[in-house]
């Protein structure tokens, strides 16, 4: 088999994985979509300066949590899971080429974190009057893809220090959950103290959601070419591939 | 070609020498165990010779290539079957297995090696819901689909019931037919004589006996055993010094090869009631040992000889006269 049939053949095996794990599709699809729900329904309809109502903040901001959450989360997650029951172990008997496996987990994460972006849209315009910004749309696209390949970096490079399986989802989720209060996730950062301002610039996840923006933005004008962030993000995403790449272990610890 | 050569293998953790100078042939097309204790390096071993751990020193070949840089298309040619792994529990076996083949050139048939294995009517069911042994049946599906020429079985039947164990037996034995090379692990010495053309027996970090199961049988030459109870009442008589008797726990052992004239001599001794000693051979034995008695003797034996550095490189056969008494069991 070639290694694009073989790319293509993982990444539908994982994805059907992925599809028949209850937990992975609750925290990974539902759980995005309740916090879009509530926060939008409690705050959406307040307003910014400029008329804007607050649910056109909501949407991308659930959206970067989703992309987040589909990426970093699930790949540090089954990825520490996959080690610790050796079936890490298992593939690396196989003539399996490292590079096509890596590939097909971001492929399968990248077409999850797709997935989550349409069901956002549609939600978003049909409950919240949010609507996709269509000149802004290759903005968005970029942003996804730069944002679903550095995260899926960072992810694999978190599996690395995850010690064990029980570990995974508490460590992930320690790191990811207090980056999104600081990256305009939940809340607006604008008025907040300049220390969570600053935390919030260093890390990506507030320039995903930023770069994210413009799409939702109802005065946004063409396509805005969102170079800062996208920098930022995929900085990170280099920085996590060279940790992924130098620290990376096929067996249980 | 042999499908294995290993010569003057070592592996060292620190100061820890896991392998101490292990030399092993594996011919094509047999099934050779590889018997010993936990902790004797047999798994070291085998992860080396699977490409999956770094030696310390020697030479080695699988299938004519050095594992530590053999290409992934050495990987075409090897299956293994882990001591620990999961399969995928979302997966149906069918799925697991048709997942395992895409990553090898020319795979057999998912479906055919799901029979070969027994898994046939249960190939939609998820891994998860599959009980223990036929997830290692599916271990071994995982393991054959890429038609390997050489299997690795890294002790397949721990943790296994009787009647599961004599099922894999059979499924093992099937392996040989189909024309594969077998290295199979294990600490189980009626496996390795069930199921193994050859055997090494392996401790401490070296080979210690090697042959067919006649031959280590003959090799370790099972010396007939005369034993009986230590008495317990002072007033008996010590049997004499002559007969080379030693306590081994509360019996006393007299190994011999000339079992009749030694019994005839015993037995006249203590029946003269001039020596005293009429119940000095209660429970009289005379036993030959099995080929587990002698396996276990000969792995005690090497982990005492662990303490002494100066006998590295002692095979089982040299060590026959010299062999302390009361190994642990």
């Amino acid at each position: 088999m070639s290694a694009i049939s073989q790319l293509k053949n993982q990444s539908a095996f994982d994805l059907l994985r992925f599809r028949r794990n209850p937990a992975a599709a609750f925290f990974t699809v539902i759980l995005p979509l309740i916090f879009l729900v509530l926060f939008t329904s409690l705050f959406g309809n307040e307003t910014f300066d400029n008329g804007a109502k607050l649910a056109t903040f909501y949407v991308p901001g659930i959206l970067g949590l989703s992309i987040v959450s589909a990426t970093m989360v699930n790949l540090a997650i089954t990825t520490t899971t996959r080690r610790e029951r050796g079936m890490l172990k298992r593939l690396r008997g196989t003539p399996l080429r490292p590079w096509v496996f890596v590939a097909s987990q971001v492929v399968m994460a990248t077409i999850i974190a797709t997935f989550m972006t349409v069901l956002i849209v549609i939600i978003g315009r049909i409950l919240f009057g949010v609507s996709l910004q269509f000149s802004a749309v290759p903005t968005l696209i970029i942003t996804l893809l730069i944002g679903a390949a550095s995260f899926c970096a960072l992810g694999l490079a978190l599996s690395t220090i995850i010690p064990s399986e029980d570990a995974a989802p508490a460590v992930t989720n320690a790191i990811a959950l207090p980056l999104y209060f600081v990256s305009d996730v939940f809340v607006v950062t604008e008025d907040a103290p300049k220390f969570i301002e600053v935390i919030g610039n260093i890390f990506p996840v507030k320039h995903l959601v930023s770069a994210l923006q413009p799409a939702f933005d109802p005065f946004v004008e063409g396509s805005p070419m969102e170079w800062g962030h996208w920098a930022v993000v995929a900085a990170w995403g280099i920085f996590g591939a060279v940790i992924a790449m130098t620290r990376f272990r096929w067996t249980a610890s | 070609m042999n499908a294995i050569e290993v010569r003057g293998l070592q592996k060292s953790y620190g100061d820890v020498h896991a392998v101490r100078g292990l030399d092993l042939t594996v011919h094509q097309g047999e099934i050779f165990g590889f018997l010993g204790p936990n902790g004797a390096g047999k798994t070291t071993t085998i992860e080396i010779l699977e490409g999956f751990r770094e030696r310390t020193g020697g030479d080695v070949r699988v299938l004519g290539q050095d594992p530590a840089t053999a290409p992934l298309s050495w990987r075409e040619d090897i299956g293994i079957v882990l001591q620990e792994s999961e399969i995928e529990g979302e997966l149906t076996a069918r799925e697991a297995v048709r997942m395992q083949s895409a990553y090898f050139a020319t795979p057999r048939n998912p479906d055919e090696v799901l029979e070969l294995v027994g898994l046939a009517d249960a190939r939609d069911q998820r891994a998860a819901k599959l009980s223990g042994g036929q997830k290692r049946r599916l271990d071994l599906a995982l393991a054959l689909v890429g038609d390997p020429k050489l299997v690795f079985l890294d002790e397949p039947t721990t943790g296994f019931d009787p009647s599961a164990r004599r099922e894999s037996w059979d499924m093992i034995s099937a392996l040989r037919d189909l024309g594969n090379t077998v290295l199979l692990t294990t600490h189980y010495m009626d496996e390795a004589q069930n199921l193994a053309d050859r055997i090494a027996v392996i401790a401490n970090g070296q080979i210690v006996a090697e042959g067919t199961s006649n031959e280590l049988a003959e090799q370790v030459a099972a010396i007939p055993r005369i034993t009986w109870s230590i008495p317990t009442s002072p007033e008996t008589a010590a049997v004499p010094g002559r007969f080379g008797a030693v306590a081994d726990g509360d019996r006393m052992v007299i190994e011999t090869n000339d079992v009749l004239n030694v019994v005839n001599e015993l037995t006249s001794w203590a029946a003269d009631p001039a020596n005293g000693a009429t119940d000095a051979l209660a429970d009289l034995e005379i036993a030959r040992p099995t080929l587990e008695d002698t396996y276990l003797r000969l792995t005690a034996d090497a982990g005492e000889a662990s303490a002494e550095p100066s006998t590295a490189g002692t095979t089982g056969r040299s060590k026959r006269g010299s062999r302390s008494r009361g190994g642990r069991r």
